[in-house]
C-alpha cells in the first residue's frame, strides 16, 4: 500500500518541485524567446501526461491490490480503447512537433542583414574575427595557421586584410542587430555556448558551422565550451559583451586589423 | 491478422524433425567452465557483466565526490574525471547493460521459454561468453597502463579521442578500448546469431512467434537490431585505430596542436559520428527493449492478468525497433550537421513516440482490474513505468529539435538519458532477477532486504535525477571536471549538487545490499518450488529446479496457448500453464 502513496508523492513533489524551485533558465537576451515558449509548451503537456499516468497507476495499485478472494478481469483486447489512445497520443506528440519545427525553420534562416562574425576555438580558448570596412570576411584554412597568423587567415585574400582580429580576448556586439556566428575550429570539436542566448553549435575542424541570433539586452555574458575537448574543457571560458552602439563602436576603434598584426613589427626590433 | 482460437489442442502440429542430442558435459571443466549449457552460459556472462558494473559503480561515486564537493579531492584531477566518465559510461552501456540483458537474460530464458532444450548453436554460444570475458579484461587493462584509461568521454568523438590533450589519446588508453569493443562486438555477434536462430528455429511444437512471452519477443527484437547497428561501430573502430595507429585520416582533418600542424587532412570528424550514432541510437533500444518485454511480463503475472493488448504490444516493439534506425541524428543537432536534417530527425523522433506510448498505456491498463500482488518484482516494475514515463517525456524536449537546442550537452541530457536507459532499465534488471532467480537457484532471495533495496534504489535514484534536469535547465554543462565559478551557478546550486552526490552514496550502498542478498540467499533463502509466482510461461513448468542441461526432461513441453491466461473465467486456477492441453472456452488468447 505504501507504494500507492508514494507514487502520488513522486506526482505531487515533482509538480512542487517544478514550481517553487529556485533553480531554472537564466534570463534570456537574444531573440529566441520563441524557444523558451516551445519548451514552456513540452513542460505543460508533458506534465500533464506525467500525472494522469502516475496518478491512474496509484489508484490501481490502491483499488485493485490483492485481497482474499480477488480475481482479476480477463480482457486481452480492447481495439476502441486502443485506437483512441494512439489517436490522442499523436495529436499531443503533433503539438509539441509542429511549434517545434516551425521555430526551427526561423533558427536556420539566417536574415539577409546579419553581421558575420567568426568564432575560432582552439584547446583552451576563443578567438574572434570580424569583417572590417569591406564588410567581408577573408578566406582562412587550419594548414594557413603559424605562429604570426594564428587564426590562419588567407594572406593572398585582399579582402581579409581589413580583418579585425581579437585574438583570445573579449567580443564585443553592439545590441539589436543580428548576428551570424561562423564557428570555425583549429583542433578538435568545441562548441560555443552562452546559455542567455539559447543558442549553441558545434565547431568541427575543417568546416564552418554557424547560427544567428539578435542580442536583445545588454550585458557581459560567459562563453561556454559545451563539447568535451580535453582536459581543459571545463575552463575554456570566453567573454561576450553587448554593447551599446556608442560603446561598441570605441572598443572597434581600438582594435588591430589583420594587416596592422601582420605588419613587421618595428618596436623592439631594434635592440 | 486475427486467430482467436477456442481450443489449442488441434493447433498443435506434429513434429518434423527428430530431436539432436547435446553435448553432455564429461568433466567439472566442461560442466562448469567451459561450458555449453546456456544457463551456465548466462550466469557467467551476468556475473561478469555484474562485477564490471561495480566498477562503474564505484567509478560514479567518485565523479560525484568531484560534482558535490569541488577541490575537495585532490586525487581527482580533470584527467581522472575525465577517464571515469568515459569508464563509466562505456561499461554501463556496453559491457553492463547490453551483455547482461542478451548475454545474460537472452542466454537463460530463451530456451526455456520457447520451449528448447539449448541454444542452436551451443559451441559457438560458449565462445560467445570467453570472448566477452576477453574484451571486459582488455577493457580493465586499460586501467593499469601507463597514461590509463581513455578520457575521450564514451562517445570517443575524434579528433580529440586521439590526441594529447585528452588523456589516454596518445597512450594505450584509447588503443585498449577499441580494441576491446571490437572484441565485444566480435563476442556477441556469435551469441545474438544464437539468439535469433533460437527463436526462429528451435521453438517446441505449438509455441508459434504469437503465442511467446514478450520477454523473447523484447530479446528477439533487441539482437536483431544489434546484429545490423554493431557493424558501424565496429568499422568506425577499425578506422579510428588506423587513425591512431597508422596515420591515416579517417576522421581527421587538417589541426594545429600546440602550434604544430599535424599530419593529418582530408578526414571527417562528423562521419565517425554519424556512424558511432547509427549504432548508438538502436543501442538504447537493445537495452530498452528487453526490458519493455521483462516488465510486461512481471506485470501481467504478478497481476494476475494477461497482458493488454498482446498483439499491439508485438507490433509495438517491432515498429520502435525498425523506427530506432532512422533516428540517429537526434543526437547530432547541434553538430554542426546540415540543419534541415533536423527537420527529418526531430519528426521520425517524435513518431516514435506514439508506440513507446502505447506500451505504456498497455502497461497500466494491464493493472486495471487486475489481483495485484505487491511482490517485489512488481514494485521494481511499478518504479519502471514511472521512472520510464518520466525519462520518455524528457525525451521529447530533447527530440524536438530546436529545444534541444539550449538543452544540448548540459545536465538536463545526462539527467534524462539515466532516467530513460539507466535507472528504468535497471530497475527491470533487478524485478527480473527477484523473478526469475528461484528458478535459477531453487530458492527465493531474502523479502526483507529486498524491500530495503526496492524503497532506497526508486526512491533515492528518483531524487538524483529528478532535480538534475533542472540543473542543466540552468544552462550547466554535462562533462565539466569543475563547475568553478561560472557565473549562473548559485550558490543553492552548489547545495543542490552536494545533495545530489549524497544520494548517490546511498543509493550505492543499497546494492551493496542486494549483492549481499544474491550470495546469502544461495544457501539460505526460502525454498521456492518449481513455480512460486504461478506463472503461466514453461521455464516455471521444468521437472527439475534448476532445470538441468537439456532443460525440459524427457520430453519437450507440447505448447497448447499464449503465455497470458491468467484468471481465465471457468478455469479452477488463476493460471493455465502454456502446456496445458485442456479447453477452456472463455480463453480468448492465440
Amino acid at each position: 500500500m505504501a507504494i500507492a502513496l508514494v507514487l502520488v508523492l513522486v506526482v505531487a513533489g515533482s509538480i512542487l518541485f517544478h514550481v517553487f524551485s529556485p533553480w531554472w533558465w537564466t534570463p534570456i537576451a537574444s531573440n529566441w524567446a520563441y524557444i523558451d515558449h516551445t519548451i514552456s509548451i513540452t513542460f505543460w503537456i508533458t506534465g500533464i501526461v506525467f500525472a494522469a499516468v502516475v496518478l491512474f497507476m496509484a489508484y490501481c495499485v490502491y483499488r485493485f491490490r490483492h485481497r482474499e478472494g480477488n480475481r482479476a478481469d480477463y480482457e486481452p483486447e480492447n481495439r476502441r480503447l486502443e485506437t483512441w489512445l494512439t489517436v490522442v497520443t499523436g495529436v499531443g506528440v503533433a503539438a509539441m512537433l509542429v511549434p517545434g519545427l516551425f521555430v526551427w525553420s526561423q533558427f536556420v534562416t539566417v536574415p539577409a542583414d546579419a553581421t558575420e562574425v567568426e568564432v575560432i576555438a582552439q584547446q583552451w580558448q576563443w578567438s574572434f574575427r570580424l569583417p572590417g570596412a569591406d564588410g567581408k570576411l577573408g578566406t582562412s584554412d587550419t594548414t594557413l595557421v603559424t605562429g604570426e597568423n594564428v587564426l590562419g587567415v588567407n594572406p593572398e585574400d585582399t579582402n581579409g586584410q581589413d580583418d579585425v582580429v581579437v585574438s583570445a580576448a573579449d567580443l564585443h556586439l553592439p545590441i539589436g542587430k543580428p548576428v551570424k556566428m561562423l564557428l570555425r575550429s583549429i583542433d578538435v570539436l568545441h562548441d560555443f555556448y552562452v546559455p542567455e542566448f539559447r543558442a549553441k553549435m558545434d565547431m568541427i575542424p575543417g568546416a564552418v558551422t554557424y547560427f544567428w541570433f539578435t542580442p536583445t539586452r545588454t550585458g557581459t555574458f560567459e562563453v561556454l565550451c559545451a563539447e568535451l575537448c580535453g582536459t581543459g574543457h571545463a575552463f575554456m571560458r570566453g567573454v561576450v559583451m553587448v554593447d551599446t552602439d556608442e560603446d561598441y563602436l570605441a572598443w572597434l576603434g581600438e582594435q588591430q586589423t589583420f594587416a596592422q598584426m601582420s605588419a613587421p613589427q618595428q618596436t623592439g626590433m631594434a635592440d | 491478422m486475427v486467430d482467436i482460437t477456442q481450443s489449442g489442442a488441434e493447433h498443435v502440429p506434429p513434429a518434423e524433425v527428430g530431436e539432436v542430442d547435446l553435448y553432455h558435459p564429461h568433466s567439472w571443466w566442461t560442466k562448469y567452465v567451459f561450458s555449453q549449457d546456456a544457463k551456465v552460459i548466462a550466469i557467467q556472462y551476468s556475473g561478469t557483466a555484474i562485477a564490471i558494473g561495480m566498477v562503474a559503480l564505484v567509478l560514479s561515486w567518485l565523479m560525484r565526490l568531484q560534482l558535490g564537493f569541488p577541490g575537495t579531492f585532490d586525487f581527482i584531477t580533470p584527467e581522472a574525471y575525465y577517464q571515469f566518465i568515459t569508464m563509466h559510461g562505456m561499461i554501463m552501456v556496453v559491457y553492463l547493460l547490453t551483455a547482461l540483458f542478451l548475454g545474460g537474460f537472452g542466454n537463460y530464458l530463451i530456451p526455456l521459454m520457447v520451449g528448447a532444450r539449448d541454444m542452436v548453436f551451443p559451441y559457438v554460444n560458449m565462445l560467445s561468453y570467453w570472448i566477452y570475458l576477453l574484451a571486459v579484461l582488455v577493457l580493465v587493462a586499460s586501467f593499469f597502463a601507463p597514461g590509463g584509461p581513455t578520457g575521450a568521454g564514451w562517445t570517443l568523438y575524434p579528433p580529440q579521442a586521439i590526441m594529447t590533450g585528452t588523456p589516454g589519446g596518445q597512450d594505450a588508453g584509447i588503443v585498449l578500448m577499441l580494441v576491446s569493443l571490437a572484441l565485444f562486438i566480435i563476442g556477441f555477434t556469435m551469441g545474438g546469431l544464437n539468439y535469433v536462430v533460437t527463436v526462429l528455429q528451435g521453438r517446441t511444437r505449438g509455441m508459434t512467434l504469437m503465442r511467446m512471452p514478450l520477454t523473447v519477443w523484447g530479446i528477439f527484437t533487441a539482437t536483431v537490431m544489434a546484429l545490423l547497428a554493431f557493424p558501424a561501430l565496429f568499422v568506425a573502430c577499425i578506422m579510428m585505430l588506423f587513425d591512431r595507429l597508422l596515420g591515416t585520416s579517417f576522421f581527421m582533418p587538417s589541426i594545429v596542436e600546440a602550434g604544430e600542424q599535424l599530419a593529418y587532412g582530408g578526414g571527417s570528424p562528423i562521419l565517425f559520428q554519424h556512424l558511432f550514432w547509427f549504432f548508438g541510437h538502436p543501442e538504447v533500444y537493445i537495452v530498452a527493449l528487453p526490458a519493455f518485454g521483462i516488465v510486461s511480463d512481471l506485470i501481467s503475472t504478478h497481476a494476475r492478468k494477461n497482458i493488454f493488448g498482446y498483439r499491439m504490444m508485438v507490433w509495438a516493439i517491432v515498429g520502435i525497433g525498425a523506427l530506432s534506425f532512422i533516428v540517429w541524428a537526434h543526437h547530432m543537432y547541434v553538430s554542426g550537421m546540415h540543419p534541415y536534417f533536423g527537420f527529418f530527425f526531430a519528426t521520425t523522433t517524435l513518431i516514435i513516440a506514439v508506440p513507446t506510448a502505447i506500451k505504456v498505456y498497455n502497461w497500466v491498463l494491464t493493472l486495471w482490474r487486475g489481483d495485484i500482488h505487491l511482490t517485489i518484482p512488481m514494485l521494481f516494475a511499478l518504479a519502471f513505468i514511472v521512472t520510464f514515463v518520466n525519462g520518455g517525456l524528457t525525451g521529447l524536449f530533447l527530440g524536438n529539435v530546436v529545444v534541444d537546442v539550449p538543452l544540448s550537452d548540459t545536465m538536463f541530457v545526462v539527467a534524462h538519458f539515466h532516467m530513460v536507459m539507466g535507472v528504468a532499465p535497471i530497475l527491470v534488471i533487478f524485478g527480473a532477477i527477484y523473478h526469475w532467480y528461484p528458478k535459477m537457484t531453487g530458492r527465493l532471495l531474502d523479502e526483507t532486504l529486498g524491500r530495503f533495496h526496492f524503497w532506497v534504489t526508486f526512491v533515492g535514484a528518483y531524487l538524483i535525477f529528478f532535480p538534475m534536469h533542472y540543473v542543466g535547465l540552468m544552462g550547466v554543462p554535462r562533462r565539466y571536471s569543475e563547475l568553478g565559478d561560472m557565473s549562473l551557478l548559485t550558490d543553492s546550486a552548489h547545495s543542490l549538487n552536494a545533495f545530489i552526490s549524497i544520494m548517490a552514496f546511498i543509493v550505492g550502498f543499497a546494492q551493496l545490499v542486494f549483492l549481499f542478498n544474491l550470495i546469502w540467499s544461495i544457501r539460505h533463502g526460502k525454498d521456492a518450488g518449481p513455480n512460486p509466482w504461478r506463472a503461466t510461461s514453461l521455464e516455471w513448468q521444468t521437472a527439475e529446479t534448476p532445470p538441468t542441461h537439456g532443460n525440459f526432461g524427457k520430453e519437450l513441453p507440447v505448447v497448447y496457448r499464449w503465455a497470458y491466461d491468467y484468471s481465465v473465467p471457468g478455469a479452477k486456477e488463476d493460471f493455465i500453464p502454456q502446456n496445458e492441453p485442456g479447453t477452456y472456452p472463455a480463453a480468448r488468447g492465440h
